[in-house]
């Protein structure tokens, strides 16, 4: 049989041909990201953080805090670092991520793209991509909904003048920012975990742990980390207790280039690796 | 590279080994155009032999190049090669065209291609009609045959199959046959896998028999269609009425022996003409008395032609 169509693969049109394959996979991968039975998990844990807050939109705690709208900027400081960053984002990414060929190899239907006539980089691209607009879209709609719930039930003409007028934009996109640099960074490492581990779990236990302690960790140490790029981002500085070992915050022109070239390594070790994979769905 | 190793599917001196389990070992094969078959017992080595070819797997030691193209090529070599596993599997939630259409595109044909080609290779597989059934929602047949469809939508050079005919009611296998024969008369390559002596015979030019990892023979078909017809195939055919099959089938005079299953839901027929006995199981259900689930060859009575293949190869 001869092929009725032939794809034009010179050197010159090979960029064409890889962003539509970039862009095929992609869109599989979203459909299922969004639409997959795993994907309950995450919507689930993308909305657990606006129960607590809907909660306490119906009753305000009785606390003094509480009664003082300058106050509200430090708590949702901590209520992100704590909850929505730590452990939303990055549990989320974690999921999305490691899921995206560690749950194609569970599902044994990886081999349907390591029978096509892709290049093992589109392929960690194009999948890539797929998680990476499914965490920023879900996460960074957390983060926003998370603050403004925060701010307008309680004082609903000042949160309107703080973010019309005030910082609070200037907040709320920071904060949105820094979800989507969290998305990059976790989302490269969970994704080049999902390659190296069967059980990726206990690698990202480790990382967990690693970037809770990342305040006790000397100033050098701190560094490899994602979480002290991300703090160094904040609007609002927290503090991190009397244990905590105090250092610099990175300035933002070295913090989000390195988180990105970071990035793009562990991008190019996942297509390294993916390169001399061998299907072997027996083992999984 | 010369002319003639661009239109040769070339296996040299291949092994595989899973840490110290042999997969297959010292495999040095020339395969020409036309319908090669892979024929061996479970655990032979013929999907691993596959998935070496295909670059599933990576060989411990050797070289296989198809068309001239190396397996860690996967760019240029899957646009020349399909490959049907044997991997019941999808990616979920997709419908039979969606399956079919997505890795189209994923191989970089444009929209209209990939439509066109998607068609094409549903009506070839006969599934026109359930194309926009969720795939999990298939019968095992029809996910068969569109695992079929997938390997050879983007019309290949080569195609390798890893036994394709499992699970096909006899009418489809009939018509499967006939498309392989059909690709093989274009000047396809088709290399496919079956543990089925008698399915190979129908359809092959030349065999490749393996066992325990080795190629214990190589060669014409002939030679096996003669040893083939001294002993009697047995097929299972599951069904709603059993015994009244067994009545139909024991007034055949190729029929060998009929026996219920311990379930009571099926029929163990030995017959000495598979053929004879597939067109009268099409006359049955047609006149449909007797509703028939799945009709599926069982290979234990081969190993006696097996075993004498495998001596006689292994004497050559």
């Amino acid at each position: 049989m001869s092929a009725t169509v032939q794809i034009v693969a010179t050197r010159n049109e090979a960029w064409s041909l890889w962003l539509r394959q970039i862009g095929a996979i992609f869109r599989l991968e979203l459909k299922k990201n969004f639409f997959g039975r795993r994907s309950l998990l995450i919507y689930l844990l993308a909305l657990l953080p606006l129960f607590p807050l809907s909660v306490l939109a119906l009753f305000t705690p009785p606390g003094r805090e509480w009664q003082d709208f300058n106050n509200y900027s430090m708590i949702y400081a901590v209520f992100y670092g704590g909850l929505i960053l730590r452990t939303i984002v990055f549990f989320g990414c974690a999921w999305i991520f490691m899921n995206l060929f560690r749950g194609d190899l569970i599902d044994r239907s990886l081999h349907y793209y390591f029978l096509s006539p892709v290049r093992r980089e589109v392929l960690v691209t194009g999948k890539y991509l797929s998680g990476l607009v499914t965490s920023v879209l879900l996460f960074t709609a957390t983060t926003v909904a998370a603050m403004l719930l925060l701010y307008f039930p309680h004082f609903y003409s000042e949160s309107v003048r703080f973010f019309l007028h005030g910082a609070g934009l200037d907040h709320l996109l920071t904060y949105a920012g820094i979800t989507i640099l969290a998305c990059f960074g976790y989302g490269a490492f969970f994704l080049v975990v999902g390659l190296f581990f069967r059980n990726p779990i206990i690698p990202a236990l480790v990382l967990y742990g690693w970037e809770w302690l990342n305040f006790l960790l000397p100033p050098l140490l701190k560094k490899i980390s994602v979480i002290h790029y991300l703090n160094s981002l904040a609007p609002i500085p927290v503090s991190e207790g009397p244990f905590a070992v105090v250092a610099e915050p990175t300035p933002a022109w070295i913090a989000i280039p390195s988180l990105l070239l970071v990035t793009i390594l562990v991008l190019v070790l996942s297509s390294h690796r993916i390169r001399r994979m061998e299907i072997h769905y027996g083992g999984e | 590279m010369s002319e003639s190793s661009t239109n040769l599917i070339i296996l040299n001196n291949v092994s595989k080994f899973y840490g110290e389990i042999l997969g297959v070992n010292r495999v040095n094969l020339t395969i020409a155009p036309g319908i090669t078959s892979l024929v061996g017992p479970n655990g032979a080595g013929k999907s691993t032999l596959m998935n070496l070819m295909t670059g599933l797997l990576r060989p411990t030691s050797g070289q296989i190049s198809l068309l001239g193209i190396q397996t860690d090529q996967p760019e240029e070599l899957f646009r020349k090669v399909g490959y049907c596993t044997q991997f019941d599997s999808f990616p979920r939630g997709l419908t039979g065209r969606e399956f079919i259409r997505s890795f189209l595109l994923v191989h970089g044909f444009t929209r209209n291609q990939a439509d066109q080609l998607t068609e094409s290779a549903l009506e070839r597989v006969n599934l026109l009609e359930a194309a926009e059934r969720k795939v999990a929602a298939y019968s095992k047949g029809m996910r068969q045959r569109i695992r079929l469809a997938q390997a050879l939508a983007h019309e290949p050079s080569v195609l390798i199959l890893d036994e394709p005919l499992n699970g096909l009611d006899p009418m489809v296998r009939a018509e499967t046959i006939a498309l392989f024969r059909k690709l093989a008369a274009a000047g396809l390559h088709l290399i496919i896998s079956s543990h089925i002596l008698h399915e190979v015979d129908m359809m092959s030019d030349c065999v490749v028999l393996l066992n325990n990892g080795y190629v214990v023979a190589e060669g014409h078909i002939h030679g096996v269609r003669d040893e083939m017809q001294a002993h009697p195939m047995q097929i299972l055919v599951r069904c709603d009425k059993p015994s009244k099959l067994a009545a139909y089938v024991f007034d055949q005079n190729h029929v060998v022996e009929a026996r219920l299953h311990d379930d009571r839901h099926g029929l163990f027929v030995k017959t000495r003409d598979a053929d004879r006995f597939y067109l009268l199981l099409n006359r049955i259900v047609a006149e449909g008395e007797i509703e028939i689930e799945s009709v599926a060859p069982v290979d234990d009575d081969l190993s006696a032609v097996y075993q004498y293949l495998i001596e006689s190869g292994s004497n050559s």
